[in-house]
């Protein structure tokens, strides 16, 4: 079982944004940076489809600044065997596009029975490169899994649909899933797995980039959340309420 | 594993036109939360930039421990303490991500960490609860390590993986409930029988007591030489009853050790150690881990107070914009950062094995007295509301008073220095 986990680094969830000076881009120079929280879920399902094999390899992939091995070496501390960085200093630019580009160019020389991702990075939010990797890979796609199993070269996985139904899918390997929470919970790196991950190789090169298909026009924060507003208490207050949501919030 | 936040609430609006193959669209809307992803706190303090003379791997262990405090241990730690219960469910996870006896060798289980690692994992579990660094600095320093620096090697093969896991716990016998700042004053007598030894005595105010399966004792020969033993639960005239009532790391199990003709056999002697520098030796182990851990219980008061005077308002403004407040923040900001220093060169020391005693000394003493001084002014700066157990910074206050005085009290820590700088012992 050969899987390539592909990760993000990206600012902490708890960051106070700023944009930057030239109106494109966020102002790094605060920033903490972790793993993607829905690549940790990918991680964790890689390690977990290895160990129930019980042979293979999980290499773990990402796009970013040469400062990714710190988030890359968490990922070979959890388990992983072998890191590739794809290089870019202009990552935080990049389109989805553009990112799935390269990625794809360097999973393809791995011909991997899996490849994992989170359902979406928690900076931009736009939840596209999953996708767009099984398209340009031409592997079959399963987005927001939340169940996973291998038998036969077959992954047997499960999504929530809509209505809160659940989806069970089967898919031939290999496949491209992106993960969700309620997958499994990421294990912790322990010391004995950060100690190991020293020696294992991290493999950097220059990412081969297309041609961007999207490019930002400006950057703005959103406006200030308006103060709430009391109309009432108890009971009396709902007519009160749902007149005021209709008309003024004009959401009913 | 890492702790999750609201990333979104701040994040910004990315407005992007797009010539994908799959139509032109505007890529917008505000930020969404996602329910599902919990928020962060805790970030520490770097005011010095300490962290640039960290290795990658050494931030590594600090985050990782700092996540598995955040995910773990908060959420359960006030109510083991408020109950005067030690959290048991934790041993075996701080025994699998390999936190007991972090500093020993890989051949008995453990992970190899460097002096400087194995510190930020006690500071960062002392950002929990002192009661849990307790318990760690015990297994590790008090009764693994002895075992390893002292003990035959059938002796670590037989006691040290298990250790390690968690899956058996140690603890250690030193202080009697008449000799503590004067150990060798003990009672405790071992009288060799055949090839058997008979322990007569009694250990006070030892953490892990109750709960341990092995108790390094020390205890004086009918020629006054001390020698440590492995003394077993469930050996004859042993016993172990917890001591009840305490106001601090009450989420720490503090035992009595009681020896009533205990028979131990001669294998369960440490052979590599006699006399006082045999406990000594294993306590300088211990003090080092302390003096990361005062930072840790410093950082998780500071944290907590300059959150609370950030938000909350009084006369009209909030209460981190009055001088007497700030007076406050910028002293416990800048004791903390010594003590950081401080903490960060020993354990350079420690690695160039140029840390002598005394340097351990120096960093007990000052960085728990600046804990605690850490954790009453926060205390008092939270009012009211820091007096109940919905914030940290008090159950921190009455824990440090225990550490303040155990591992060689603050002033025997002085009286340790005025010795080493005048060559005059002024104990007696």
């Amino acid at each position: 079982m050969n899987i390539v986990v592909c990760i993000k680094r990206v600012p902490a969830t708890d960051s106070r944004i700023k944009v930057g000076a030239d109106g494109t881009s966020i102002d790094d120079s605060q920033l903490e940076w972790i793993i993607s929280p829905y690549d940790e879920f990918a991680v964790e399902a890689a390690l977990q489809m290895k160990e129930a094999a019980g042979e293979g390899e999980v290499t773990v992939m990402t796009m970013g600044p040469a400062e990714s091995t710190k988030e890359l070496r968490t990922c070979l501390a959890m388990g992983c065997d072998k890191a590739v960085l794809l290089t870019d200093p202009d990552s935080g630019t990049r389109d989805a596009h553009t990112t799935a580009h390269a990625l794809a160019k360097a999973i393809q020389g791995l011909s991997p029975d899996l490849v994992l991702c989170g359902k979406v990075a928690v900076d931009r939010d736009q939840g596209q490169v999953g996708s767009l990797l099984g398209g340009i890979l031409d592997m079959p796609c399963i987005t927001e899994i939340k169940a996973l199993s291998i038998t036969d070269g077959k992954a047997t996985v499960e999504r929530a649909g809509d209505s809160g139904t659940t989806e069970t899918w089967t898919v031939s390997l290999p496949a491209v899933l992106t993960t969700t929470k309620g997958l499994n919970e990421p294990r912790y790196a322990g010391l004995k797995g950060i100690m190991a991950a020293k020696k294992k190789p991290i493999d950097e090169q220059e990412a081969q980039l297309g041609e961007a298909a999207l490019t930002i026009k400006s950057l703005e924060l959103p406006p200030p959340r308006r103060e709430g507003r009391i109309i009432g208490e108890g009971p009396e207050a709902v007519t009160e309420l749902v007149r005021l949501l209709r008309e003024e919030a004009k959401i009913l | 594993m890492l702790a999750y936040g609201a990333f979104l609430r701040h994040s910004a609006e990315i407005l992007a036109e797009s010539k994908t193959p799959f139509g032109s669209v505007l890529v917008t809307g505000p930020p969404h939360l996602s329910p599902d992803i919990a928020m962060s706190v805790f970030r520490g303090l770097d005011y010095y930039l300490l962290d640039d003379m960290l290795s990658e791997e050494e931030i590594m262990v600090r985050d990782m421990t700092r996540d598995f405090v955040s995910d773990e241990v908060m959420p359960i730690i006030a109510d083991a303490y408020e109950k005067a219960e030690f959290p048991r469910e934790l041993i075996g996870k701080v025994g699998e991500l390999g936190m007991l006896g972090a500093n020993l060798p890989a051949k008995y289980g453990c992970a190899e960490l460097g002096p400087i690692a194995y510190g930020l994992i006690c500071q960062e579990l002392e950002r929990g609860d002192s009661g849990l660094r307790s318990f760690v600095s015990v297994q590790g320093s008090l009764a693994m390590w002895p075992i390893f620096a002292y003990g035959s090697e059938e002796q670590r093969m037989r006691w040290l993986p298990g250790m390690a896991k968690g899956e058996l716990i140690g603890c250690f016998g030193l202080t009697e409930p008449d000799h503590g700042s004067d150990p060798s004053g003990m009672l405790t007598r071992a009288r060799k029988d055949g090839d058997e030894w008979v322990l007569n005595g009694a250990k006070m105010w030892i953490t892990n007591g109750t709960v341990s399966d092995v108790a390094v004792v020390w205890a004086k020969d009918d020629d006054g030489v001390i020698h440590g033993f492995l003394v077993e639960k469930g050996m004859e005239g042993f016993s172990a009853p917890e001591q009840k009532r305490k106001f601090s790391l009450r989420a720490s199990v503090t035992s009595e050790l009681v020896f009533e003709d205990v028979r131990v056999p001669d294998s369960n002697r440490l052979p590599g150690v006699q006399g006082l520098k045999g406990p000594l030796g294993c306590l300088t182990q211990a003090r080092y881990g302390i003096a990361w851990g005062g930072v840790g219980a410093a950082l998780a008061c500071y944290d907590e107070v300059l959150n609370y005077t950030k938000s909350r308002e009084q006369f009209g403004k909030p209460l981190a914009g009055f001088q007497l407040i700030q007076a406050n923040l910028a002293e416990m900001v800048t004791e903390i950062t010594k003590a950081q220093l401080v903490a960060w060169r020993l354990g350079k020391l420690k690695e160039a094995k140029k840390a002598r005693p005394q340097h351990v000394s120096l960093a007990k003493r000052n960085n728990i007295k600046m804990a605690l001084d850490v954790a009453r002014m926060a205390r008092d700066m939270l009012g009211a509301n820091g007096v109940t157990g919905e914030y940290q910074s008090m159950r921190h206050m009455c824990n440090l008073e225990s550490v303040y005085t155990y591992e060689g009290t603050h002033n025997i820590h002085t009286l340790i220095l005025g010795q080493d700088v005048t060559g005059i012992g002024a104990f007696g």
